[in-house]
This record gives structure tokens, sequence and C-alpha cells, in this order.
């Protein structure tokens, strides 16, 4: 019989095996599309699991590497960005190594569907010598997460497991394998082995190359993860003869590719690095012609061509944004010197208005960027629901960098003598993040930038992360709410002013002074995200049709509540959608937009 | 088996309808693959999902043109990707304009001959104001439960009761009565309103 198997999604599925496979702890920073594996984690583990929102990706893998290295089992997830701010821990730890197994979830997403960039997180296994796995679909999520325990724990190296937002957020059948109990926890000391000074790291350094020529031949002979799959439509009693095509491909694409090219033989790698070199070479002797088809990169083909076999790759295969079935289809046709001929958008969808994601009706960060906009200024923003002020009406933000950026680029334009007054925005979340370092920088070196915290006392663009202001952590526990005040003034900030931004007026006020004071100043523009509250701010409003004159001016904030189908039409505020910030009332000089009676 | 594109826009409920038909077409025995798109979706952008089942499935994506059933919570977005489904395939449709802020606040206009779109690209279609009902029947919210209804009716293979666990296992006890009766309704009595 059949073990019963859960519709899981890939991020369910990795936070079950991190709880089947006897995880001590668990460490994270939220981060789209991987966010919900410790969100899941955290509502199935047993008491005895630890797990915590880290406020950055750095301190997460660090927490990891300790937990690790004491013996225990740990897990540590982000985002393929957060593992650019968590690289320098990686790079040594890939050194002294870890005693409990140790896997580094990292979450790519091509087609950046939630990212700035798009990356492909093996440069990082190779740039840090560490073995990545690379799983299809929710069951080889978690069968590859348990099995990459083993592996840590064998070679005493981390596991990166590279998910991509379509294994992170699509759904199969999984079968859980039973439980394993967590490791005894118990740090035992050994200098030469967990301490990296030059004398011991250079014995270190050559053992990794050991390593890797060890997990290399081990990729090759574990079939569970590297299989070769013959043509679904051979015949499986006969030997296989010299197919004229085979494939090679890991992650998603692999599925995609199988049901595209049935007909042909597949080298499927769920390890991929380190390569492994012997069963490439015996899969590409059974085929003529050899195709690779990897999302992303063209890493595997680039070692392929190394070793000195003949395929094709990047030359019929994307390397930008997500593959498809739909892609694959179109390397296919190109392979084989035909068109594709799919099916495309109808004419009837070509005047279709678009979708772009908006700012919530009610959300406190139409009303700072409302305000902002009076001022001429140059506001370098930063990652998370508020860079969505860069879209029109409110056209508030000139440049994005990365976390913590909207402070730092801000500072180098003032020093670099940019004439108009530089605003730098951080949200809460992004201020806990990597925020305090450029803050403190500002001051230290006499900025005349002028920044503002955007706090909606959540981390809320990737669904409502707690962070070290929030006073909850991932556990549901109750702890110390760090004040954004309170580190600005230890970093030496003496401006520091707080404002409702749904108070107009007094915003207006605020900010007037501070851009035409000469000093650096701070302002923390604060209200919570009704979106997380899920509740309406005030009562709501409406437009009375009869004193309304149609002047549409309060479309000017931009607010989705307010609908005008066309220019004809008198706008309305749609009765379930209007949180009733109050913003748009004050835009009306008619007198038309009012509370709604009976709130 | 069967192939399922679903379209909305964010907070309609795409997710949890798409997530009830993979429950569904398990129940019913089949492997699934199921996909949904989040993200920034959920800040009033277009939302897709797709769910696949089968005595085999891999990829849990679908190819273009071979959709069976398109299952669409806002008339355009069903207009969009109307090249999803495959020559016959079954469009469920609900009735219902959500008019994005590039119409309200920008120069974008929401076309005024849907209904007239609809008609000449679904032949085989249902195309019915979902939420207008589900008001009647006291949750506007049911609009889902209601268009997950009249898809099934193109999933001949998935039998009523394993839709039925399905719905129990996925809303609240206390929605439960309202999503069957939505449900059944879109099964059996929702009719298509293009003459
Ligand atoms: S600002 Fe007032 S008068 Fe002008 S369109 Fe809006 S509600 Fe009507
Ligand atoms: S009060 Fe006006 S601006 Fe605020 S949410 Fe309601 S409609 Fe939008």
């Amino acid at each position: 019989m059949k073990p019963t198997r859960q519709l899981l999604s890939g991020n369910e599925a990795l936070a079950l095996a991190a709880i089947d496979g006897g995880t001590s702890a668990a460490f994270g920073y939220p981060g789209t599309p991987s966010t919900e594996i410790l969100e899941n984690l955290a509502r199935h583990a047993a008491p005895g699991l630890y797990c915590e929102w880290s406020p950055n990706e750095k301190v997460a893998l660090e927490a990891a590497a300790g937990a690790a290295l004491a013996g225990g089992r740990s897990i540590v997830t982000m985002k393929h960005v957060g593992l650019n701010v968590a690289a320098d821990p990686l790079m040594t730890l890939s050194y002294i190594g870890v005693v409990g197994g140790m896997v580094i979830c990292v979450a790519d997403d091509p087609g950046q569907h939630s990212s700035q960039t798009e990356q492909d997180t093996r440069h990082y296994a190779r740039l840090a010598k560490v073995p990545i796995l690379e799983p299809a679909n929710a069951q080889e999520a978690y069968d590859f997460l348990r099995e990459g325990f083993e592996i840590s724990e064998q070679y005493r190296c981390p596991v990166i497991l590279r998910t991509t937002t379509c294994v992170s957020h699509s759904r199969c059948l999984v079968a859980r394998a039973a439980p394993r109990p967590q490791n005894h926890v118990q740090f035992v000391r050994n200098p030469p082995q967990f301490v990296p000074l030059p004398i011991w790291g250079r014995k270190l350094r050559v053992g990794i190359e050991e390593r890797l020529d060890a997990q290399a031949a081990d990729a090759a002979r574990r079939t569970t993860l590297n299989t070769i799959l013959p043509a679904a439509t051979a015949d499986c009693q006969q030997p296989l003869p010299t197919a004229p095509l085979g494939i090679v491909s890991s992650g998603v694409a692999a599925l995609h590719a199988r049901e595209i090219f049935p007909d042909s033989p597949m080298l499927k790698l769920g390890w991929a690095f380190p390569f492994p070199d012997g069963l490439i070479r015996d899969f590409a002797a059974t085929v003529e012609r050899l195709l690779v088809i990897e999302e992303g990169e063209p890493i595997l083909e680039e070692h392929i061509r190394a070793l000195g076999i003949a395929c094709d790759g990047k030359n019929l295969v994307p390397r930008c944004g997500e593959l498809t079935p739909a892609r694959i289809a179109e390397t296919r046709a190109r392979l084989e010197g035909r068109s594709a001929n799919l099916p495309a958008p109808v004419p009837e969808a070509a005047d279709l208005p678009g979708r772009p994601p908006i700012l919530c009706a009610g959300c406190p960060h139409r009303a700072l960027f409302h305000a902002l906009a009076r001022f001429d200024v140059v506001v370098s923003g930063d990652i998370g629901c508020y860079s969505l002020g860069v879209f029109p009406p409110l056209n508030q933000t000139d440049t994005i960098l990365c976390m913590g950026g909207g402070f730092t680029v801000a500072h180098g334009m003032t020093q670099a003598g940019e004439p108009r007054r530089v605003v730098g925005i951080v949200g809460d979340s992004t201020f806990f993040h990597s925020g305090i370092t450029g803050l403190l920088n500002s001051v230290y070196n006499q900025s005349p930038a002028k920044l503002i915290v955007v706090d909606n006392r959540i981390t809320a663009m990737t669904g409502h992360q707690d962070h070290p202001g929030t006073g909850t952590t991932l556990m549901g526990r109750s702890t110390h709410a760090a004040s954004i005040e309170a580190l600005a003034a230890a970093c030496g900030r003496e401006r520091i002013r707080v404002c409702n931004p749904y108070d107009q007026a007094a915003l207006h006020t605020i900010l007037e002074e501070e851009l035409a004071a000469d000093g650096p100043s701070l302002i923390i523009s604060r209200a919570p995200c009704p979106l997380h509250l899920k509740r309406r701010i005030a009562p709501q409003r409406r437009i009375d049709p009869d004193l309304c004159r149609n002047c549409r001016a309060c479309l000017k904030c931009g607010c989705p509540a307010i609908e005008s189908p066309d220019k004809t039409a008198k706008p309305r505020i749609n009765e379930t959608a209007c949180m009733g910030c109050s913003l748009c009332q004050a835009l009306c000089k008619f007198g038309a937009i009012a509370t709604r009676a009976g709130q | 088996m069967g192939n399922i594109f679903l379209s909305g826009v964010g907070g309609q409920g795409i997710l949890l309808a798409a997530k009830i038909i993979a429950d569904a077409a398990a129940n019913a025995g089949f492997e699934v693959a199921a996909n949904e798109i989040h993200g920034m979706a959920q800040r009033g952008g277009s939302v897709t999902a797709q769910v696949r089942y089968g005595p085999a499935v891999l990829s849990p994506l679908i190819l273009e043109g071979t959709a069976d059933v398109l299952g669409a919570l806002e008339h355009i977005e069903a207009i969009r990707h109307a090249h999803m489904l495959r020559p016959g395939g079954f469009a469920a449709i609900s009735r219902q304009s959500l008019v994005p802020v590039t119409v309200s606040s920008g120069g974008a206009v929401y076309p005024g001959d849907v209904a007239e779109r609809i008609a000449r690209l679904f032949p085989n279609r249902c195309y019915y104001d979902c939420t207008a009902r589900a008001r009647e029947m006291g949750a506007p919210r049911l609009a889902n439960t209601m268009l997950t209804g009249i898809l099934s009716r193109a999933l001949a293979d998935i039998p009523l009761e394993a839709w039925h666990n399905a719905i129990r296992g996925r809303v609240p006890p206390k929605t439960l009565p309202g999503n069957l009766a939505a449900f059944d309704f879109g099964r059996i009595e929702a009719n298509d309103s293009i003459p």
C-alpha cells in the first residue's frame, strides 16, 4: 500500500522535511518566494524545534552555522538576493564546516516575479565550493532536504538547496518518510577545524579540494538525486540503443523538458555541483547529440564543454527569464528548424488595461509619498511595498539599489554635490535589516541627506512577518520591541521627528521644516499597515454625486478604492475596498467626499 | 485528466479555488501538479493559477493552447488568457468588472464590449455573474466557489463527493454550508447569460 500523501507546495514540503529530518534550529529573513518555509515550520513544529526571523540573512546564516557547529541540524532560508547579504559567512563556513547537518534553502526567482534581479544561486555553490541540490517539485524538495542533511553531515560542510519560484509555489502529492530524532547538541572544541587562522586555513583550503573530488564521485553514484531516464516512449525491455538526442536538465526545467521531449532520454541532475563527471560522460556516450536545458546561467553547459563533450545549450534555450513548457517547445522547434506555432494572446486582448501591482487602498506609504510630491527632491528608495511609490500618479522614487541602500545612496549623492535635496527612504523591516549602519554613517560623516523611515510596523511586502520592532517573534513569543527613535538617538542623530502620515497637514509641516534645515534629520512616518491590521483606519468615505463636479482631483492620489471606468463617469468609492484613510477627502475642493453615513 | 487555468485579480480568491480543484483531483485518485503565482500579485495585480491532474503529471505549468478549462473571476482576465485554452475547451467566466487603477487615474480604457468579445472567443462557455448571485446568497466572497462549481461540469472524471470533500477540507466550518451551496449552484444551475 502506498503511504498516505499530502498535497503540498515546495515550501510546505521543505518545512515538513526540516521537522521530520530532526532540525534543532531554523533561521531566515522573509523574501518571496522563500517566506512560507519558515512560516510553515513555525506552524507545524513541535516545541523542541527553535525557529526565528532574523533581522537579515547574514545574521540568519551565521546563527544556523552556530547551531550546526554545536552539533544540531539547522536550516536557513532566504531568497536569492539574500544570499548576497549572507555570502561572507558562507565562504568561510565552507572552510570550517559543520558538525550537525546544515542546509541553506535559497529560492531563486527566474522571471523576476517579485525580485529586482535574476540570479543563479548555483554560482554561489561553485564560489563557496559546497554541494547544491535542485529539487524539481515538492516531493523532491522533501526528499532532497532530508538527503541534504545526510550529505552535510557526511562531508561536514553546508549544503545549498536551490528552489525556484515555480518549485516553491507549486503543489504535488508528497509522501513523508519516517521522522528522525534531533542530534545531541554539545559543542566539541577543535581549533584547527573551527578557527580559520592562516596556519590552519591553508590546510582547510586543501581539504576543500579533496572534499569536492569525493563529492563529485558520490554525486555520480547517488541515483536518488541524479538519474538517467530512458525516453518515455522507449520500450524498456530492449537495451538502450544510441539515441539521436539526449537532454541534460535540472530542477523544474527537467519536468517541462520531459514533457516536450518525451522521445529523448534525459540525464536529470538533482545534485549538479560538484559536477558528476562520470555520469555525464556515461550519458553523453549513449547519445548522438546533447542538449542542456538549464534555467538561468549556462553552468552545466560550460562544464560539459570543458570536459570535451560537444553540446547545445544557450544557443537554443533562453538564458533570461523563467523556463516554461512553451519556451522549451520553442527550443525544440528551433532545434528542428521549424516554427513552434504556439498560440499567442488573442487580438481581443491587445488593448486591455494592465493591472500592475499597486499600493493598497489606505496604505500609509501613499500618504507619505503624496505629501512628499509637493517638494522638489531626489528620492532614493529601497526594497519593500513602498518601491511601488515610483508609479504614477505618485512618481516618488528615483532610484533603488538594495536593502538599506535607501539611506546610503542618498548620502553618496549629497556628498558628490547633488544640488537638490536628497531624501533616503527605508522601511521599518529594512531599517533593522541593514539601515542602521547607513544611518550611523550619515551621522558620523555629517550627511545632509534627509532620511525617512516609512514604518508600517511589519514586513509587509512578503506577507506580514514580524521583525525586531514588532515585539513578537516567529514562535509567537512577546519580546522587546526595538525603537527606531532610540537606535537613531544612540547613533547620534539629534533631529528626529515622528509623524502619522494620515495627518497630512502635520506631515507637510515636518517635511517643510526638515527639508529646509541644514543639518541631518530623521523622519519616522509611522502608521500600521491596514492590510495587516485587517481593520479600517477610520470610517469609510463616500463621494456625494450631487456635489461631485468630476474634476478628478481625488484620483491624483492613486487609491485603487476610487473607481472611474471612464472620464465622463464621476468617480465613486468602492465600499468594500475603502479603508477610510481620508487622503482623498482633503483633495476634494467641492466637499463631495465625506464619511459614509452611519459610520 | 485535465488542465485547468485560472485567472483573476489579487484578493478574489483564485488561489483558494486552485487548492480546492487540486484537492478534488487528488481525492479522485489522480496525480496532481498545481502552480500558483504569488509575490506582488497580492497588491491588486493580475493573478493566475494552474492545476493539472491525471494518472501521471510532470510539469506544473500548462502549455499554451492546451488548457481544457479556463476559469476567470473577472471577465477581462478571461480575454487576457484566452490563448491558454485549447480549441473546444470550456470557459467558466464570472461576469464581473474590476476597474484597474490604470483606468481610473491613467489613460487606459476598460473595454465596453466585453460580452461581445467573450461571445466571439469562447463558443463553449458559461458566462455568469457569480458575484451578484453570491451576494444574493449572502456573501460575495462565495463567487470563487461558485465558479469552481461551474468549471467542475467540464471535469467529468472528478465525482461530486471528491469536490465536496475538497471544499470541506479548505474552508472554515462557519462558511462551509454557504460554500457547498455556492458550489452546487454553480455546478447545476448557473446558466450562460449570452443568448
Ligand atoms: S475631487 Fe471631489 S469633485 Fe473632484 S472628482 Fe473627486 S469627488 Fe468629484
Ligand atoms: S479614504 Fe479615500 S484614499 Fe483612503 S482608502 Fe478610502 S477611498 Fe482610498
